[in-house]
């Protein structure tokens, strides 16, 4: 069992896989990383030896910024974003897609579960 | 795309003129403009700009962490004010 940067260890993957089970790595670092580590990226988490875990929790401890120091780090992009009231901060603060996205349809993620509002037809009956 | 570093970042022209200006006689005035696409830079720390948003100006005073976004960005050109249908039933949003 391999346990890098707290709490992450998906046994069967690929390391290349597994690594980016952590947050803030994804695939492309995941590769930088055992590039750096020197680990083939093909082996199994599980087939890895002590010093390859070793080598890898180095490199990111060293070059990576993941798990709670990448959470707080987007958690200050947005609060700035708000705070200096630009049109993303916004859009933050209503939970509303910062990037143009239409929002007439789809938008789900950022909106949530859809919220039915009844008594639409009444309405454009009465005017 | 981003746009090239060697053209630098875009301000109009005429605006920066204007800020230049001020930052040499040292005044703070209010500077009007429509150049909602020009980017602030850090000489416009401190200046306060009346953006326009199509309908009227809205003035925009500059802090650091401003430096590097536009100025329409902070002068929102579509007013929300709450769906049609809701009003009647519950909640009675500000009337337009």
């Amino acid at each position: 069992m391999a346990r890098i940067a707290g709490v992450d260890l998906p046994k069967n993957k690929r390391v290349e896989i597994g690594l980016t089970y952590i947050y803030g790595i994804g695939r492309s670092s995941s590769q930088d990383i055992l590039k750096k580590a020197k680990v083939n990226l093909n082996k199994r988490v599980s087939d890895l030896s002590d010093e390859e875990v070793a080598s890898i929790r180095s490199v990111i401890q060293t070059d990576y910024k993941v798990e709670g120091a990448m959470r707080s780090e987007v958690q200050l992009n947005t609060k700035r974003l708000m705070d200096i009231g630009s049109y993303r901060g916004l859009r933050h603060r209503k939970g509303l897609p910062a990037r143009g996205q239409r929002t007439r349809t789809n938008a789900r993620t950022r909106k949530g579960k859809r919220k039915t509002v009844a008594g639409k037809k009444k309405a454009i009956e009465k005017k | 795309m981003s746009r090239s570093v060697k053209k630098g970042a875009y301000v109009d022209a005429k605006l920066l003129k204007k800020v230049e200006a001020l930052n040499k006689s040292n005044q703070k005035r209010v500077i009007k403009t429509w150049s909602r696409s020009s980017t602030i830079i850090p000489d416009f720390v401190g200046h306060t700009f009346a953006v326009h948003n199509g309908n009227k100006f809205i003035p925009v005073y500059i802090h650091e962490a401003m430096v590097g976004h536009k100025l329409g960005e902070f002068a929102p050109t579509r007013i929300f004010r709450a769906h049609p249908g809701i009003k009647k039933e519950e909640t009675t949003p500000p009337a337009a």
